[in-house]
């Protein structure tokens, strides 16, 4: 790794957090009602959504009414999704003629959009028309992800507030989230990327000669090329402010046409960690602790790091098995990278995308050294917490700190207390259903696969790497990040059954718990720091905050991993010549 | 909450964001590209003589020596087909993967039997897209002797051809230094018809 893929990465950091800081301020305000410019221009938009789907702004609700407000409106949206897709040859905006989606296709990414996920069983260009595209799942890229900041602003709300009974309005939040939020981050966002060359049109193609003409395999001459075009720059754009990550085209951000200069990829990677970022200030504005923002930032940063550094170190090494074939590997491991991102940027974006929940890529993690694929594959697997997806990563670190508190209040004798609020054996309960549901559906789903003799030969590669295929493919979709080891042929019945449930349970039976805990802080009275209180704005608590993603996350996980990429790793090392 | 008032909500609710963000969110963009864009928000496709020959954007397959050869393409049924995006997906440890590159640098080596440098990873491994535009330089200059020597041209012309049609990285910082090979094949193709 040269001096310039570390100023590279030190760049990035710093820019994120420089725009982060004013980006939370602004949210905070925009869930508070405050007045801004984007309110001046969207508010009588705002109000007319109100006025016609008959809601009134003032009206609060309890956390249970409020869950199922998300739930029905979730519930509602995946249907409408489904029934899109499978009358599309109906529907108009379908240039191209393409037939309704097959049900398993249709159910698994009716899930996949609207639990945030966007886990892509399918390829973009073949399957679905310019219509399922922009009304089926543009459209849920912009709800999943207000969905997700919904919970976490409730969740600050329970602990910002004292003896309410109410947690706010599912419908205001959602309006707020969409108009004020992601939506004008959008339009900007997609102005760049059609300068960058990023398609935006409803022609369905162009056609285009080959400068050599190919002759296939049964003898026919190939003269032409067809590209595929469609309303691109707006889907990628939401796409990753969203942290959904659905691309357009089969192979996503690795696309020309989603992902076609350096520029435009430093604008994509901004985007994916950007709102996730910029929720922890909004957190410590809404709960009057600036400080609270910076530490669960810090503890983001220093659970995604190291593992930035250790994916792009061990892709710069390139593939020992190729040793003495007369290559030059100095530019790394290139199989499934693009040359104009390279060894570096393609790293970085690895992490990045699942890091967060966003799940898009621009290189094909399946083709990734074992260790350079374990990085993104754990840190999917530590829950989605370092940045994780809008609003699923801060409210599910907010979890992991209600356990980090308890914890620690176990160790050192303190009451476990956070942010004035006690912590009972309420609130433990339902943290610890957050961490554990997920976990378990990666692990029972990757068991029950491996158990399958038909469905686990659906992983093209053999040994310890076709392992790897499904369990990161169980791990993505019960942490809604959808990115994959994409040589796993998951679009069979099993795996897009199997896989969508996974979603569902990784989704909403995190979703509801987290906004029990907000309802029942909510309820409680602040009570003053007293010497027993153990103090969660300083480097000390983030260790701990650290210390309890990573034992948790390595409990669970490092058996499995040890079957796949660790294995895998050793034999590589042998295959370098080291370790026998 | 009566029931009723609740499903008006839901639905209408659904209708005017699918409206909103489905509809009018996309359009205004496209007429935005429209007017800001034009080339490049229908594909950056470049014409020469008034044939559209390709887009600046999209690889394409080039197997005659006498051309820069780009990336292998994992694409189906034929390599570069721009319809159906995708990358190998071949684990780093599989044969296959170790196969079809020694199959790769056979054939370059065959075609430039002269030429016993290490052949630069990205000439032999497939692109995540499968529609890769670019080379590196180094990949790029690896095939000037064997250019040259089947166009009959000096080797230094054909070297600098490939020098100004390196695109830098932006800010000397983001990305990586390359060559786009439809390009430079098109100005080759131009040099030599003008000889």
């Amino acid at each position: 790794m040269t001096a310039l893929v570390w100023l590279q990465y030190a760049l990035y950091f710093a820019i994120l957090v420089l725009a982060a800081v004013p980006l939370g301020r602004y949210i905070a305000r925009v869930y508070e009602g405050q007045d801004g410019i984007a309110r001046r221009v969207l508010g009588p938009v705002e109000r007319g959504i109100y006025r016609l789907a008959g809601i009134r702004a003032d009206e609060e609700t309890s956390w249970k009414q409020y869950a199922l407000c998300l739930l029905a409106f979730n519930l509602v949206g995946a249907l409408f999704v489904y029934l899109i897709q499978r009358f599309q040859g109906y529907l108009p905006f379908n240039p191209t003629h393409l037939p309704g989606v097959r049900p398993e296709i249709a159910f698994n990414t009716a899930v996949s959009f609207t639990t945030n996920t966007n886990w892509q069983a399918y390829g973009g260009e073949t399957t679905m028309s310019h219509f399922t595209q922009m009304a089926g799942l543009t459209v849920q890229n912009f709800l999943s992800a207000s969905t997700g900041m919904a919970v976490a602003i409730t969740l600050a709300r329970g602990f910002a507030r004292r003896s309410t009974a109410t947690v706010g309005s599912f419908w205001v939040d959602l309006t707020r989230g969409t108009l004020y939020v992601l939506l004008p981050l959008s339009l900007f966002l997609a102005g760049l990327l059609v300068s960058q060359g990023v398609v935006q049109t409803f022609d369905s193609s162009a056609t285009v000669s080959l400068v050599e003409p190919q002759v296939d395999a049964s003898g026919q001459m190939i003269t032409e090329q067809i590209l595929p075009l469609g309303p691109v720059a707006s889907q990628v754009a939401i796409k990753q402010l969203g942290t959904n990550g659905g691309g357009y085209f089969n192979t996503n951000s690795a696309h020309p046409f989603e992902n076609p200069t350096p520029f435009s990829n430093f604008l994509e990677l901004m985007a994916i960690l950007l709102i996730p970022a910029a929720l922890c200030f909004t957190f410590g504005a809404m709960v009057r602790s600036p400080r609270h923002g910076w530490i669960l930032l810090a503890t983001m940063l220093a659970l995604l790091v190291p593992l930035v550094v250790l994916c792009a170190a061990t892709e710069y090494g390139g593939n020992p098995a190729l040793v003495g074939l007369g290559l030059d590997q100095a530019a790394g491991n290139m199989e499934g990278k693009e040359v104009r991102f390279g060894t570096a940027t393609s790293a970085l974006w690895a992490t990045v995308t699942t890091a967060s929940s966003n799940g898009s890529v621009n290189s094909m993690h399946d083709s990734f050294t074992p260790l350079g694929g374990l990085a993104p594959m754990w840190l999917i697997q530590l829950g989605e917490v370092a940045f994780g997806g809008v609003g699923s990563g801060l409210y599910g670190l907010l979890m992991f700190a209600v356990i980090a508190v308890f914890i620690a209040g176990l160790m050192v004798g303190r009451t476990p207390e956070f942010l004035g609020k006690k912590l009972d054996a309420y609130e433990m309960k339902m943290a610890s259903l957050v961490i554990l549901i997920p976990s378990a559906a990666v692990l029972v789903g990757t068991a029950m696969a491996c158990l399958l003799p038909d469905v686990a030969a659906a992983a093209p590669n053999p040994g310890p790497h076709g392992f790897s295929e499904i369990l990161y493919a169980f791990s993505s979709a019960a942490n809604n990040n959808g990115s994959a080891f994409a040589g796993l042929d998951a679009g069979g019945r099993f795996y897009t059954v199997a896989l969508g449930i996974c979603m569902l349970i990784g989704r909403y039976w995190v979703i509801v718990p987290v906004l029990a805990v907000a309802g029942s802080l909510a309820r409680k009275p602040v009570v003053p720091p007293s010497a027993g209180t153990l103090p969660t704005d300083t480097p000390l608590f983030v260790v701990l905050l650290v210390g309890t993603v990573l034992l948790v996350g390595a409990l669970t996980f490092i058996p499995a991993l040890a079957l796949g990429p660790i294995v895998e790793h050793l034999r590589f090392a042998v295959a370098a010549g080291g370790v026998p | 909450m009566n029931m009723l008032q609740f499903i008006r909500t839901l639905i209408s609710l659904l209708l005017l964001f699918s409206v909103l963000f489905g509809l009018v969110y996309p359009a205004v963009m496209t007429g935005f590209a429209r007017l800001t864009f034009p080339g490049k928000a229908r594909g950056s496709v470049i014409s020469v003589n008034v044939i559209e020959m390709g887009s600046a954007l999209i690889g394409q397959p080039f197997s005659r020596p006498e051309f820069f050869w780009g990336r292998p393409s994992a694409t189906t049924p034929q390599p570069y087909n721009a319809t159906a995006s995708a990358g190998s997906n071949l684990g780093p440890l599989n044969v296959s993967l170790n196969e079809r590159i020694i199959e790769r640098v056979a054939v370059l080596r065959e075609n430039d039997p002269g030429n016993s440098l290490p052949v630069p990873v990205d000439l032999v491994t497939a692109s995540g897209s499968g529609l890769d535009p670019h080379i590196s330089p180094a990949a790029a200059f690896y095939q000037v002797p064997r250019v040259a020597r089947l166009r009959g041209l000096p080797e230094d012309r054909v070297r600098r051809l490939v020098e100004e049609q390196i695109e830098n990285r932006p800010l000397d910082l983001f990305g990586e230094p390359r060559v786009n090979v439809l390009l430079l094949n098109l100005l080759l193709k131009r040099m030599a018809e003008k000889e």
